[in-house]
């Protein structure tokens, strides 16, 4: 099978990854779920960062940087996201973003 | 030119990335919210079973130990604040999902549309003895600059999180107009302003 056919059957995948993640990110109203919208998302960058590594330039290590910045990318939205949960339902019992709709500057 | 990879790791890179985008629609398909954790986190391994065979062994390694540690934590979180975690009562949360899906779909279709319309430049390649050691050297030589971000990035993000999900905060520590001398902290011995 040649290179090009592989590369493109693996970022179709991570296309598809980031179509469903985008979908979960806008259709889902509980903010954990959201969250797990954006990290199908991220996971569809960190396969097509590794795809990208390995067929275009293996002999350098910009495309694992990549990968390690969507990871840290990962972490962060993680933690901070979990930060204003915690945030959200202590003073207000929300667990749901229509919930807050309020806050909609 | 044909690939470097075996046939059958062709074969498990086609087979995972298929369960990787199965799961992940799992994910917003099951009702329990537990379940929907546990279909996101075979989604990263399958990701990560596709960066192995892509020499990639160290971020594979990485992304799995975190992805793991990250979904206990969040099952952790939905059972204390979400309703319904276990999906015992089936029950849709969604807003506006004919509009996301379209959004979704057609994001897809765009990528899609054009990775398989670009003529790709790959060639022959030299491959690095380890790929790990390559990482390695770039974050302490050439790339040093981006760790340096990443690490001030994450630093803040443990100051901020700490502070949005801490429960007293100044007001209630030194009153409203933030005048008490001492911090009135359920254990006495807390640092004055």
């Amino acid at each position: 099978m040649s290179a090009e056919l592989v590369l493109q059957i693996v970022l179709t995948v991570a296309a598809a990854l980031i179509g469903v993640g985008l979908f979960g990110a806008l259709s889902q109203q509980s903010i954990v779920m959201i969250m797990m919208g954006f990290e199908l998302a991220l996971n569809g960058v960190l396969l097509a960062g590794g795809a990208a590594w390995y067929f275009f330039a293996p002999d350098r290590a910009d495309a694992q940087m990549l990968v390690v910045v969507a990871l840290v990318v990962m972490a962060v939205e993680m933690a901070m996201g979990f930060a204003a949960v915690i945030a959200a339902y202590r003073t207000r019992q929300v667990d749901m973003i229509d919930m807050a709709a309020d806050l909609k500057g | 030119m044909l690939t470097d990879l075996s046939a059958w790791a062709v074969t498990a890179v086609v087979v995972l990335g298929a369960l990787s985008v199965a799961a992940g629609i799992a994910v917003f398909v099951v009702d329990s919210m537990a379940r929907a954790t546990f279909a996101l986190l075979a989604s990263f391994l399958a990701v990560t079973g596709v960066l192995i065979a892509f020499d990639l062994d160290y971020l594979a390694f990485v992304t799995a130990l975190m992805m793991t540690i990250e979904m206990a934590i969040m099952a952790v979180f939905m059972i204390m604040f979400m309703m319904n975690p276990a999906g015992l009562m089936p029950m849709t949360m969604v807003h506006n999902a004919r509009g996301s899906a379209l959004v979704g779909a057609g994001a897809f279709v765009a990528l899609t549309v054009g990775i398989w319309t670009i003529d790709w430049p790959v060639g022959e390649v030299t491959r690095p003895a380890d790929s790990t050691r390559q990482l390695g050297e770039a974050i302490m030589g050439s790339h040093m600059l981006a760790m340096l971000v990443i690490g001030v990035g994450l630093f803040a993000t443990i100051i901020s999180g700490t502070l949005l999900a801490t429960a007293r905060g100044r007001y209630d520590r030194f009153g409203a107009d933030l005048r008490a001398a001492r911090p009135n902290d359920p254990v006495p011995g807390g640092l004055p302003r």
